[in-house]
C-alpha cells in the first residue's frame, strides 16, 4: 500500500491531492475523500481561531501505524493523510484523508477508521482561542473514544 | 545525568513551560509521574489517572510502563484531540 502523511501549517488543494494519489492507486475503483473544517460556533463565545500543536516525529509514526493497521483490515491501494497545525480560522481546512481501494465499502470503512484513530491516537492537541481573548484546551470526547473502540 | 521532559497541550500551562531538564537517578515512567505529581496539587491534578494519555520515551510511544534511561527525551501527553 502506498501511504503519504504530511503535517503542515498550510492548506491543501483537494484536486491536486486526488490527482497525485491516483498516480499510486493502480486500478482502484473507489476513492473516498474526507475533509475536516474548523467550526466557528461550537461554543457560546465564537471562535477566533483553533490552534493545534503536535509531537513532531511521533505524530507521523503514529499515523503510519494507524494506516498500516487499516491496511491489514481492508485491501487498500493508497492512503493520503494531511493534518494541519498552527492557528486556523473558522472555515479553514484542518484535515484530509484520502483512501483508494478496489471497491467502495473498503474505502469508506478505512476512511472512517483512519479518522476515528486520528482523533483518539495521534498526538495532536486543539486549543480554542475565542474572540473575547480567552483560551481553552479542548477536552477529549468520550464519543470519539467510543467511535474508535467499536473497531475492536 | 538529566532527562529532557516535554509537555504538550494543557500540561504546558501546568508546567509553565514546554520542556525542562530534570535530574534523573533512574527509574521508569511510573517513577517520573510520581515525582512530578509530588510537586503539588496542580501537578497531581494535571497528571492524575485519566489525565495522562501516554508517555513517549525517546520517540517510542509507551503502552503500560517503560524504563527511562539517563539522557532520555520523555514526552508527557494529555488526552489527544486531533482530527
Amino acid at each position: 500500500m502506498y501511504c503519504h502523511i504530511s503535517i503542515q501549517t498550510g492548506g491543501f488543494d483537494l484536486a491536486a491531492e486526488e490527482a497525485a494519489l491516483r498516480q499510486h492507486a493502480g486500478d482502484a475503483g473507489a476513492l473516498v475523500v474526507f475533509q475536516g473544517m474548523v467550526r466557528a460556533h461550537d461554543t457560546a463565545t465564537p471562535l477566533a481561531a483553533l490552534f493545534l500543536e503536535h509531537y513532531p516525529g511521533v505524530t507521523e509514526a503514529e499515523i503510519q501505524r494507524i494506516a498500516s493497521n487499516a491496511a491489514q483490515r481492508w485491501p487498500l491501494a493508497a492512503v493520503r493523510v494531511i493534518h494541519r497545525v498552527g492557528s486556523l480560522a473558522p472555515g479553514e481546512q484542518i484535515v484530509l484523508v484520502l483512501v483508494a481501494s478496489g471497491h467502495r465499502k473498503a474505502a469508506f470503512a478505512a476512511a472512517e477508521y483512519l479518522m476515528d484513530y486520528l482523533k483518539t491516537e495521534a498526538p495532536f492537541w486543539k486549543r480554542e482561542d475565542f474572540v473575547d481573548g480567552s483560551r481553552r484546551w479542548v477536552d477529549a470526547k468520550a464519543s470519539d473514544d467510543a467511535a474508535a473502540a467499536r473497531w475492536g | 545525568m538529566n532527562i529532557r521532559v516535554l509537555y504538550f497541550g494543557r500540561l504546558k500551562d501546568t508546567a509553565g513551560c514546554s520542556e525542562e531538564q530534570l535530574p534523573w537517578a533512574g527509574g521508569n515512567t511510573a517513577t517520573l509521574l510520581a515525582q512530578l505529581r509530588a510537586r503539588g496539587d496542580s501537578w497531581a491534578q494535571a497528571l492524575a489517572e485519566g489525565q495522562v494519555f501516554r508517555l513517549v520515551v525517546n520517540q517510542q510511544v509507551v503502552r503500560g510502563e517503560a524504563d527511562i534511561p539517563p539522557g532520555a527525551e520523555v514526552g508527557i501527553l494529555p488526552p489527544v484531540t486531533g482530527g
